[in-house]
């Protein structure tokens, strides 16, 4: 496991914003050999934010002209069930309006699964062969609630887990209440989620943690055992992690740990140093 | 890329670089079009995995959904209330001209007059949509001729009348015909209006209160039997007294029907109305106000003396008076010129004068599904403008049909 530590929350977007850009550019994806990317969405009601500063840079250094995202395929991680798509909480919506508009992808390499199906069983299984057909996912970026869980996969999920459908805690429910108008009825109670063992198949995995708020699950996630009550320790069992947080997630952790990591800031910073652009692949 | 034509095979256009009113806001976002119609580009981007076939860069300017005039008399020479010669060509001549002042849609007025005049020209004003040959005609808008003689303005006498009945026949007798109606405007305190009121509103036609020397509690009376806007608020009308606010208490007033709203226009030319008495109007019923030009013939066309209904009128720079008078007949206005001097005497921001003169008009005739506003499905009917809110460039139903 790499930890990457960076003092704030913009901090750990950008590093983990130009490791992607990095990653992508050096893969040099064609029409015949396209970059997965699995893509954390919406903020989780019970967990806001995290991705949003990094979608924002990647958008900035397309728009600078240095990133192209014409030859990646993305696979979204979870949505939820019987939120019509152009509902303006649905993932969909959430994906489009902070990521999908502002960037060059193309429509049909964009995968988000689809909670308005009506055999979700089978949207699940279609999920998972469209991920399998693109030749796996290259780099899976993810986040974690403060109960460990990553994507939907709440405390007491299997490990080898695959993409199904999940029932959401009251809590989070609860915690989502304020975005559908304080109406109970109107929050979905279900979602459809990638499996944590969907999410380790993928070649790599960066997990992105920001805030206090994180940082007993942190703690949980790395320095105590594999456990399915906080499902991103599975990630230990990965060849190829990297978590990127900030000062304030790293709060629960052993200060040995923290000054280990830190020591090695200037070779995890290889990785993002120097910064590589499309301009230099384009002629 | 193109689309892959699962829903059309129509051309998709993507307006970039532009600040679309939105939501009541002015927001940094691209406008889609196709089919004459707004389309939502994140269905097209999920449902129909489209692109946009042509993008066009709007240089950083402002879209606004085209402007609609609900009190328009005539311009550049032609009279709507005249029925000499092609009345139709009259009207698309006006219509073409207005796209120039940003109008996408607006409703030829009728001033008092004879009821042969009536039945001669209310069925050649058709109802239809805009494009490339001129601004769409929502519908008449009849001002008169039940109306009251002291408050007449500009109205001819002779030809005024009263409801004998207040029904249909009334109405029938006068006018003629009510297709194409889009609005009348009455004065309530006649007797019989009632029914009249209760008769046009049923038929989905516009009552708006004018002309008129009706006291607060006929108008709230009016108000409950249908009408729900007031013609050029100030003018032809009662003053504000604090005893009896007269039709301008309806701006406040608490016995409006619990959904309903009162929408009052005003004719925002520097003339027709002081700067102080405008914002007094916008700030207790900012949500209400229509701007409307009440344009007269005159409008477009240089100093002198013209014809407007079955009178003469007088050009004297901006101010257009019944000759012989200090009886001011209407205004030469433009509609954007309205909308830019409501900015700068009212201090209200940029979004609120473009919704008074766009989705104010088009929600007082119900059709804010369709038109007055840049939502999804609705008419793709907008005008492109600068900081200054000069128009540059007039859409309809996703058409360029003028620019500067």
């Amino acid at each position: 496991m790499r930890l990457v530590i960076l003092d704030d929350y913009d901090l750990a977007s950008e590093w983990a914003a130009k490791y992607i850009r990095n990653r992508i550019i050096q893969f040099k994806p064609t029409a015949d050999r396209y970059f997965t990317l699995g893509l954390p969405t919406g903020e989780l009601k019970s967990c806001p934010i995290t991705p949003l500063g990094c979608y924002r840079k990647l958008i900035e250094y397309h728009k600078n002209g240095d990133l192209s995202f014409k030859y990646v395929k993305t696979f979204n991680m979870d949505e939820y069930v019987g939120l019509p798509r152009d509902h303006p909480e649905s993932y969909h919506s959430y994906m489009w309006n902070n990521f999908f508009k502002h960037i060059d992808i193309e429509p049909q390499n964009t995968h988000i699964l689809d909670g308005n199906t009506s055999d979700l069983q089978a949207e699940c299984e279609a999920f998972e062969r469209k991920i399998t057909a693109a030749g796996g996912i290259e780099l899976f970026v993810g986040g974690i609630g403060p109960d460990g869980h990553i994507a939907f996969n709440e405390p007491g999920s299997s490990l080898v887990s695959r993409t199904r459908v999940k029932t959401l805690a009251k809590d989070t429910i609860v915690a989502n209440a304020r975005f559908f108008g304080n109406d109970l009825s109107k929050v979905p109670t279900m979602t459809l989620t990638v499996g944590v063992g969907t999410v380790m198949d993928a070649r790599e995995v960066m997990i992105l943690i920001t805030g206090a708020h994180k940082a007993f699950a942190l703690y949980k996630a790395i320095e105590e055992g594999v456990n399915h009550m906080w499902t991103v320790s599975a990630f230990q069992q990965h060849p190829q992690t990297i978590f990127v947080c900030d000062e304030d997630a790293t709060l629960e952790l052993r200060v040995k740990t923290v000054k280990y990591f830190k020591g090695l800031m200037h070779v995890h910073n290889q990785l993002v140093e120097p910064m590589l652009s499309m301009k230099d692949y384009m002629d | 890329m193109p689309s892959n034509k699962s829903v059309s095979d129509a051309p998709i256009t993507q307006f970039v670089n532009c600040r679309i009113l939105k939501n009541h806001r002015l927001q940094w976002e691209d406008l889609w079009v196709r089919e004459g119609k707004i389309l939502s580009p994140e269905k097209l981007f999920f449902d129909e995995e489209g692109f946009a076939d042509h993008k066009v860069d709007c240089g950083n300017k402002i879209i606004a959904p085209g402007l609609i005039d609900v009190q328009i008399n005539g311009g550049y020479g032609i009279d709507f209330s005249q029925a000499s010669g092609d009345i139709r060509r009259g009207v698309a001549q006006v219509a073409k001209k207005i796209l120039e002042h940003g109008v996408t849609s607006f409703c030829p007025t009728l001033v008092t007059s004879p009821p042969d005049i009536y039945h001669k020209v209310i069925p050649e004003l058709r109802v239809q949509d805009g494009g490339p040959e001129g601004a769409g005609v929502l519908g008449i808008h009849l001002e008169g001729p039940f109306i009251s003689e002291q408050k007449r303005g500009a109205h001819p006498p002779k030809f005024l009348r009263t409801f004998k009945a207040g029904g249909v026949a009334d109405l029938m007798e006068t006018y003629g015909h009510l297709d194409n109606v889009a609005m009348v405007t009455l004065a309530p305190e006649l007797a019989n209006s009632a029914a009249a009121i209760r008769e046009l509103s049923g038929r989905g036609i516009a009552v708006s209160l004018g002309h008129s020397m009706a006291d607060l509690s006929q108008a709230e009376e009016a108000v409950q039997n249908g009408a729900m806007f007031i013609t050029h608020l100030f003018n032809a009308m009662l003053p504000f007294h604090h005893r009896d606010p007269g039709i301008v208490g309806l701006l406040t007033s608490d016995r409006i029907p619990p959904g309903r709203m009162v929408y009052y226009g005003m004719i925002a030319d520097g003339i027709h109305t002081h700067p102080a008495a405008l914002r007094i109007a916008h700030r207790a019923h900012p949500a209400g106000l229509v701007l409307v030009t009440d344009a007269v013939t005159a409008m477009g066309l240089p100093p002198g003396q013209h014809t407007l209904g079955q009178q003469q009128i007088d050009i004297q720079g901006l101010h257009a008076y019944v000759a012989g008078t200090t009886t001011l007949s209407g205004s030469i206005a433009t509609m954007d010129m309205c909308v830019r001097h409501f900015r700068e005497v009212s201090g209200c921001t940029v979004e609120a004068a473009l919704e008074a003169a766009s989705l104010h008009p088009a929600q007082l005739l119900d059709i804010s599904h369709r038109k007055g506003t840049l939502e999804y499905g609705t008419d793709a009917d907008f005008v492109v403008l600068d900081d200054t809110l000069t128009v540059r460039e007039t859409y309809i139903a996703g058409q360029q049909v003028w620019r500067k």
